[in-house]
């Protein structure tokens, strides 16, 4: 394939339109990790196969897209150009889809997107709710190119701003783009973008040809390790150029050659399109010498993380990039004076990386238009732009969505996110991962920015956001977080080795039932030093979903060590399963019973052994009649 | 695993201690498990102390020094998991297979083990086995999945 110059990069985009506009229009497949597992690939083999077999495949054409972001409803297809959505789609279903909508012309209506009140069919993408509200920047191109092919993403503008930068714009220009954005990290800790490309500058010193010069290095962050969150994971997947363009800027505003991305080996599906991604970008003279015809020079490597949630943390990253264990060290000397290989280093998130083309295209003044406070008077002063957030746990549309900083939690949760499915309550929503909080509904008015959602003792994070009904118990939830990280801290400082394990003992207690009152002050003031004397922010922020369970959900400690109960029906020790009247006798429950501790004559209220009773809520499972009660 | 399987490996990463991690992952992937003879090998090939490769080999996740079933059933233990009851498959998965977290079976056949979060959250809870990903597991259906991966 011919290299691409600063002058063809329109043209080869055209070209590609023109192919598309060939076709009476594109099946577009979602193959995004969550389609993927329901079957997303087998629709699109299935699909391929079905045009062919009635000779349609020169008028249709399917293309595989990265993740569409509502997972729920899994395989996607959308049929462009009218946008018509169908969901979880199976072999027969589609075959219907073919037969009907694209050789009759008439959409099918069964495998259409109900609206959940009303339970009609919405037959456009568009008008479906969950997407309705969203604004689409750093996934922009969702859904729609194919993540394998750098046609398909330059015929929607990829590198379009590499190339204004390479043409109209002095490395300077486009660090001060990135400053007037106000963007700042989206990797959790929330720190102005602009600001650390700044200071780093700063550290690589003169100019290219001076002796003192230290090269600087960029890496990416793609080691996402919160749990509940996969944001990272879909746009790597959906649009890798995006990622890789946004490196280039960076490392022209920067003035370094060299950058790596760590992405998590978790990922087997991101890291296949990733280097697919930089192979392809290399070929075409995109990475590497000469990039775009001009003396720009960068490339990319690929490192693979091997499984540790503290390789998130900026220096235990780069310390395991260099064939270390990932240990944190004290950053009294900042990445960006001493980083990798004690070179000047940028570590920015993914999600960070793929806003800056649109950020260097747009202008910094657009991107800071978007989301809260006035960035241009200082970047510290609010939160622009859009963040993207994985919504999952106990809601009914799960997925990925993008909204503008300072939208409401409810907004998300209710107007996107269609609220709590199976009738049940909203209790709580958990953001910022294992180092943020648990928010109660009497917070759910509040602005989704960096600042409020520190201040209500939570935190932006990288942008999980897991909700939670009322049959969550919220010491569970708070001794779940810490066991994680337990399980997760190195082990280099004392206050958070030891410190986890005291407090996992003291929340252990108390779901068991064994705790007093006075156990629950220890708990806080345990917390209150881990937070002053941990080395890095994993220990540092640990007790938050601690303190925030007990700001928000002290009531349900207080049942637990009082009253040994657990009103939300899920600490073992606290509970026991019965069956209520409303049982019709039919015997599934003692089927399934893996300790046969069910009791009960064919259409007679049946009977739970409670000695024998292991509380594995298989019963309650399956049980179709609602005949199981925690209590 | 043969010496000339493991120079391969070392050869595709220049045999530079800076990729140590990365040479584990590819010797994990080939053979399930870190050998003790590899970790001295490749801690001769590379001249680091074999200390630092066990140190590695124990504090990532992605490595076993203890060989690892025919199948691992990775159980997710993320949030959406968690809240949709991740604990209660991780327990019926043990009770079937008979054997603890992190357990593998007498016949080698599976290993059973907690992991942190898969990121495909929309299909919680989520068991991982391979290349495959099985959403929406429920703790009376595991007996099912492990029957069928059983045969095969």
């Amino acid at each position: 394939m011919a290299r691409i110059h600063l002058k063809n990069l329109d043209a080869v985009g055209r070209k590609h339109q023109k192919l598309l506009a060939g076709y009476k229009g594109l099946l577009l497949v979602c193959t995004g990790t969550g389609c993927v597992s329901a079957g997303g690939f087998v629709i699109r083999d299935s699909l391929q196969a079905m045009l062919k077999k009635r000779r349609l495949d020169k008028k249709w054409l399917v293309v595989q897209t990265g993740c569409n972001g509502f997972c729920a409803m899994g395989p996607i297809l959308v049929v462009q150009p009218e946008g018509i959505f169908y969901e979880k789609l199976n072999e027969k279903s589609l075959e219907k889809v073919v037969e009907e909508h694209l050789v009759g012309g008439k959409p099918v209506k069964a495998s259409m997107h109900k609206d959940l009140a009303t339970g009609n069919p919405i037959p456009k993408m568009a008008q479906i709710p969950f997407f309705a509200k969203q604004q689409l920047v750093a996934l922009r191109n969702k859904g729609i190119v194919d993540p394998e092919n750098i046609e398909s993403a330059i015929a929607m503008g990829a590198y379009a701003g590499l190339r204004k930068a390479l043409t109209t714009m002095k490395p300077g220009d486009v660090l001060g783009e990135v400053v007037r954005s106000g963007i700042r990290g989206r990797g959790g800790a929330g720190f102005v973008t602009g600001v650390k490309w700044g200071a780093c500058i700063k550290a690589v010193g003169p100019s290219l040809e001076h002796p003192e010069r230290r090269p600087p290095v960029l890496v990416c962050n793609a080691d996402e390790g919160d749990p509940g969150a996969f944001m990272d994971r879909s746009i790597i997947e959906t649009d890798p150029h995006a990622v890789l363009e946004g490196m280039c800027l960076g490392a022209y505003a920067i003035g370094a050659s060299e950058g790596f991305i760590y992405i998590r080996k978790e990922y087997p599906l991101a890291i296949e399109r990733l280097e697919k991604a930089i192979a392809q970008a290399r070929e075409r003279g995109l990475l590497g010498r000469k990039i775009l015809g001009s003396d720009f020079a960068f490339d990319i490597k690929v490192h693979r993380g091997a499984g540790a949630f503290v390789c998130g943390e900026s220096t235990a990253l780069m310390a395991s990039m260099e064939g270390r264990v990932g240990e944190p060290r004290a950053k009294y000397v900042h990445n960006v004076e001493s980083g990798y290989m004690g070179r000047p280093t940028v570590l920015n998130n993914v999600e960070t990386w793929a806003n800056v083309p649109v950020i260097v295209e747009k202008g910094g003044a657009w991107f800071g238009s978007i989301g809260t406070g006035d960035v241009a008077k200082s970047p510290w002063n609010g939160s622009s732009g859009t963040k993207v957030f994985s919504l999952v746990g106990n809601i009914a549309n799960t997925g990925l969505v993008e909204v503008p900083m300072g939208i409401r939690l409810k907004e998300i949760i209710f107007d996107i996110g269609g609220g709590i499915p199976g009738g049940r309550e909203f209790k709580a929503v958990q953001t910022g991962g294992p180092s943020g909080g648990c928010l109660p509904q009497s917070m759910l008015d509040l602005p989704v920015d960096f600042d409020s959602l520190t201040k209500a003792g939570s935190m932006m994070g990288s942008g999980g956001m897991i909700v939670m009904d009322d049959r969550t118990c919220m010491v569970d939830v708070a001794k779940y977080f810490i066991d994680f990280l337990k399980d997760e801290s190195c082990g280099k400082c004392t206050p958070c080795r030891e410190g986890l394990i005291a407090v996992s003992e003291i929340l252990g207690a108390i779901t068991r039932g064994q705790a007093t009152e006075a156990l629950l002050g220890e708990l806080e003031g345990l917390c209150d030093t881990m937070a002053v004397s941990s080395l890095c922010q994993l220990g540092a922020t640990a007790p938050n979903p601690v303190l925030s369970t007990l700001k928000y959900f002290r009531d349900e400690y207080v049942a637990h060590i009082r009253n040994h109960k657990c009103p939300a029906g899920v600490c073992k020790s606290l509970i026991r399963y019965e069956i209520t009247p409303n049982c019709n006798g039919c015997h599934v429950c003692s089927r399934n019973c893996p300790t046969n501790c069910i009791a009960g004559e064919k259409k007679t209220l049946h009977v739970i052994d409670a000695n024998a009773c292991i509380k594995c809520g298989i019963c309650r499972d399956v049980c179709k009649f609602d005949a199981v009660r925690v209590g | 695993m043969t010496t000339q399987k493991v120079d391969k490996i070392l050869d595709r990463w220049k045999r530079d201690p800076q990729y140590a991690i990365e040479i584990l992952q590819d010797i994990q992937d080939e053979h399930r498990h870190l050998p003790a003879d590899v970790l001295h090998y490749v801690a001769d090939a590379l001249a680091l102390p074999v200390g630092r490769l066990y140190h590695i080999g124990t504090f990532f996740k992605a490595f076993s020094l203890k060989p690892r079933g025919e199948h691992v059933l990775e159980v997710c233990m993320g949030t959406a998991c968690h809240v949709r009851g991740a604990p209660r498959i991780l327990d019926a998965l043990s009770r079937e297979l008979e054997v603890p977290e992190g357990g593998t079976t007498k016949d080698g056949k599976f290993t059973l083990e907690p992991v942190r979060c898969l990121g495909c959250c929309a299909i919680a809870p989520v068991v991982k086995v391979g290349k495959d990903l099985h959403g929406e597991i429920q703790a009376a259906r595991v007996k099912t999945l492990v029957k069928k991966l059983a045969e095969g």
